[in-house]
């Protein structure tokens, strides 16, 4: 399967030239810009790891593609992303987020239902890759 | 003839000018707490517009038709509403803006059945106006603090769902009417397996003979839970909880709670108190809350007579609800780019500057109450994705319903050619490209990886709705000499 | 190394437009405005010109096809402090913005404390840091030699050096580097470090100002605050030019600039006195020889500040 979160991610996977300008786009509105990876992409995961820290006050993408390369060389089987955070007023949140790397495959995630009084069922969403430990999933 | 300030004079038995009972008050200074309205009145022929603004200022506060003694037992000048202003509306002769200040006193605070009864409760049937219309009101800091706001407001609902730098798709199911639960929520499975983010319910499936509500929930979160595990991202539908009582409405939204949805809807018909306790029970339930504007074009639209959907979107915010059907301009309902604009920077900006050409005359501090997600649906299409972008920005909600679910490949097909055609639209903004001049290529070079979109672009490229809009701004941005 | 001819000659191109490229990149407004503010510097404005030539003729040779490979623009300024150093590193980003050299052509202005850590492993990031804040610009490094101290051991600018020689090299389209620093040290440290002179381009040398340029410098910064001399100040002053060259920590343009702010200071002083009279606009700019002669370069007697 393909995980479809992030901005971009119905769209060809991002050339290094697309990644450039969406990143040069954020710096342009002033927007810091963080580098996350994880092996664990359940869609409440809201906390990736963190790959370095976040860049603040960069005027060119030039160091933030290095970031990017660096993770996808140290990580090759997890998924990384380009988080732009916009800490004006009003906003103080991510305004653009999109996935940058992808293990080689991605195996996807199950339904696991509880069937509870009436017609009613609870839900969970298992991914099949976190049922193994840590750094062993992809 | 001024207002009489002589007690004795004033209070006398008879009938007397609005004017002279002391509600044109053109010296007047609105003070930062009092709670302003801005009418259009055409008064009748041979009406005064100074005594036609003092008589609205007089039947939405402390007047009555003749003089009563029984004022003289309160402070009735600080309780009488004051209209301070009136100027004629450019290029509509015959029709006037009254500006008219209200002390806070006037109003219970957090309560907007009581802001809409004192103001619109009286005076839309008054005689002497051959129409009066609310255009737009400013609601003092003071005021704006007693409201809750929106439960959730745009920002969270972005956290929690992880939907960053696009505007969200959603799709009403259709038919409107007729599905049974099962089939129903085929709909909302293909939809939000296709590419949508959210489904909807319509704003009259509430509990019919063809599908009961509770069957409805059942299937319709089955299809979010599936559709959620096959793409790894977060999805929703609108579960409509709109009901006969509230008691109906609470026990329907308990279920759709004890379901795992993360959203509920509302129609605007359930009324200005149910919306309220609706907005509490979400906040306190962790809900996000959509509201459908059912039956408000029957008083929005007339530039003449009514409530302007401006003030609408106002309330709502005050009242508490995080999506709002605001219009689209490009679609099949009413909107003018100007006013719709006016409405989407009413509900979306932390603080709004007179702006007359969108229609907003008054600055609007809105005191750090939460943002409303304002919602476009109504004919729109894949085809029309650069003018939606241009016209309503990122922070808004798309829906395609007849353009998902009458896609020629099925419905899946359909969301993933809206989904596509959004995504690299927006992509290409980013990039610096101009959208609105290069859109249609923009979607034709997406379509050649994307079979989807070729199919919707060749079914729908063509359509468009070109009507003269009824409600326009009565400001045209004229070229300023340098 | 030879060029290449890529383009047949029968398909070449329409003949280049120096004067049109020139015109067009806004070069020259760059190279006036430092005529402008930059008095003397006669050599270094010459060789600034004459890498701007060469940057543009290698533009217009690129249009045709012809390529010597991506030229080396790292540079290193040597001089006495307030000899423009640091305005000319501004400068340079924006002229090599305008060329197209340069993504965004700012500065970011360090010295070693900003680039070298304090314990193992806090260098390299901190450099790091650094250099992603610099990309698409100029990073000027202020005193650079300080960046190597081989007599401690334990010091971390090893690193920094190591970092900035990989930059250098390989991300030439990314960053311009240019160091900074007195001539003699910096001879020192290129010689003990050969890997970081063979990437340095352009070596340009900053020369002490005369005094008759010291005085012009003086009076640019007077009229931009809006002061004038009085005729009398102007001997003044260049007794004091003369004299304080001589001292101790002599910086050029700096030390003219503190030495018109005392100078300030003393005339508001002496108006305050006499500020029972009225004062006319005159009076408010006129700087004094009173107000430059009681400064102790002048020599003990005057109650001197030091200054």
């Amino acid at each position: 399967m393909r995980l479809t979160q992030g901005t971009f991610s119905f769209l060809p996977d991002l050339t290094e030239a697309q990644v450039r300008a969406q990143v040069e786009y954020a710096l342009g509105k002033g927007w810091a810009i963080s580098v996350e990876y994880t092996d664990d992409p359940h869609p409440r995961n809201t906390y990736w790891e963190m790959f370095g820290q976040p860049m603040f006050d960069l005027k060119d993408a030039a160091g933030v593609l290095q970031e990017i390369d660096s993770c996808r060389q140290t990580f090759p089987n997890h998924y990384a992303k380009v988080n732009a955070f916009d800490s004006t007023h009003g906003f103080e949140t991510v305004r653009l987020s999109f996935i940058v790397h992808r293990p080689k495959d991605e195996p996807g995630f199950g339904l696991v239902r509880e069937e509870r009084a009436g017609r009613a069922i609870g839900y969970t969403t298992r991914s099949y890759a976190a049922e193994r430990p840590e750094g062993q999933r992809y | 003839m001024g207002t009489i300030r002589d007690a004795r004079t004033r209070y006398r038995a008879g009938v007397m000018k609005y004017a002279q009972m002391g509600y044109w008050e053109p010296d007047y200074q609105p003070k930062d707490t009092d709670v302003l309205a801005l009418f259009r009145i055409t008064p009748q022929d041979g009406v005064d517009p100074q005594e036609a603004a003092a008589a609205v200022a007089g039947e939405s506060s402390t007047a009555t038709w003749t003089v009563v003694w029984t004022d003289r037992l309160t402070a009735c000048e600080w309780y009488r509403a004051k209209a301070y202003r009136v100027d004629p509306v450019p290029g509509a002769p015959g029709q006037f803006f009254a500006y008219i200040a209200y002390d806070l006193d006037l109003f219970e605070p957090g309560s907007i059945a009581n802001l809409t009864a004192s103001i619109i409760g009286n005076v839309f049937g008054f005689k002497p106006l051959k129409a009066l219309r609310l255009e737009d009101m400013r609601l003092p800091v003071a005021y704006v603090k007693t409201f809750d706001g929106p439960p959730t407001g745009i920002v969270v609902e972005r956290e929690r769902l992880d939907k960053f730098g696009r505007p969200l798709l959603g799709a009403t199911v259709k038919p409107k009417l007729g599905l049974s639960g099962k089939n129903y929520g085929r709909v909302v499975y293909e939809a939000l397996k296709g590419g949508l983010d959210f489904t909807k319910d319509d704003e009259n499936i509430n509990s019919q003979p063809f599908m009961h509500w509770r069957d409805r929930f059942g299937f319709a979160m089955e299809a979010v839970n599936r559709a959620q595990a096959a793409s790894g991202e977060l999805k929703g539908h609108y579960l409509n909880v709109t009901a006969a009582t509230m008691e109906d409405m609470y026990e329907r939204a308990e279920f759709a709670r004890e379901l795992g949805s993360v959203i509920v809807m509302i129609d605007l018909v359930i009324g200005y108190t149910a919306i309220q306790s609706m907005s509490k029970w979400c906040r306190r339930n962790d809900m996000i809350l959509h509201l459908h504007r059912a039956g408000h074009s029957t008083y929005t639209r007339q530039k003449s007579h009514g409530v302007s959907f401006r003030v609408i979107s106002k309330w709502m915010r005050l009242a508490g609800v995080d999506h709002i059907h605001a219009g689209t301009v490009v679609g099949k309902l009413e909107g003018d780019p100007n006013s719709v604009q006016g409405f989407y920077n009413v509900l979306r900006e932390p603080r709004n500057e007179v702006d007359l050409p969108r229609g907003l005359f008054f600055a609007q501090d809105w005191a750090g109450l939460r943002k409303v997600m304002p919602v476009a649906s109504g004919g729109i299409h894949a085809g029309q994705m650069h003018q939606l972008l241009t016209y309503l920005g990122e922070d808004v909600v798309l829906q395609f319903g007849g353009g998902t679910i009458g896609h020629p490949m099925g419905i899946a097909a359909g969301a993933t050619a809206n989904r596509v055609a959004l995504e690299a639209m927006v992509l290409a903004r980013n990039e610096g490209r101009d959208i609105w001049n290069e859109g249609p290529q923009i979607l034709a070079a997406a379509a050649r990886t994307c079979p989807p979109l070729k199919a919707a672009l060749d079914t729908w490229g063509e359509v468009t709705f070109d009507y003269a809009s009824t409600d326009t701004p009565d400001f045209v941005p004229t070229a300023t000499p340098a | 190394m030879t060029a290449r001819l890529e383009a047949p000659l029968d398909t070449a191109p329409a003949p280049a437009d120096l004067e049109a490229l020139y015109r067009d990149s806004r070069v020259g407004e760059v190279l006036d405005s430092l005529e402008r503010e930059l008095v003397g510097l006669v050599p270094v404005k010459t060789r600034i010109r004459q890498i701007a030539a060469l940057l543009l003729v290698d533009r217009l040779r690129a249009g045709h096809g012809l390529s010597a490979g991506a030229p080396t623009l790292h540079m290193c300024f040597t001089g006495n402090p307030g000899t423009g150093k640091t305005t000319l590193a501004l400068r340079m980003a924006e002229i090599l913005h305008h060329l197209g050299y340069l993504r965004k052509g700012h500065l970011v202005a360090v010295t070693r404390d900003d680039l070298v850590g304090q314990f193992i492993g806090h260098t390299a990031p901190k450099t790091k840091e650094v250099l992603k804040r610099a990309m698409g610009g100029v990073l000027f490094i202020d005193e650079a030699y300080y960046l190597y101290r081989p007599e401690n051991e334990r010091d971390y600018g090893q690193e920094t050096i190591e970092i900035l020689l990989q930059v250098m090299e390989n991300q030439r389209d990314d960053l311009v580097v240019i160091l900074a620093g007195y001539k003699d040290r910096m001879e020192r440290f290129f010689q003990c470090n050969p890997g970081m002179a063979s990437r340095i381009a352009h070596h340009i040398d900053f020369p002490d100002y005369a005094d008759a340029e010291l005085l012009a410098i003086a009076r640019l910064m007077l009229a931009r605050m809006q002061y004038a001399l009085s005729p009398a100040a102007e001997q003044a002053l260049a007794e004091y030019v003369a004299l304080r060259r001589q001292r101790p920590h002599f910086a050029n343009a700096r030390s003219i600039r503190n030495a018109l702010d005392r100078a300030r200071l003393r005339q508001a002083n002496r108006l305050f006195e006499r500020r029972a009279a009225l004062l006319s606009r005159e009076d408010l700019m006129t700087i004094e020889a009173e107000d430059l002669r009681a400064s102790s370069v002048f020599g003990a007697a005057s109650g001197g500040d030091g200054t």
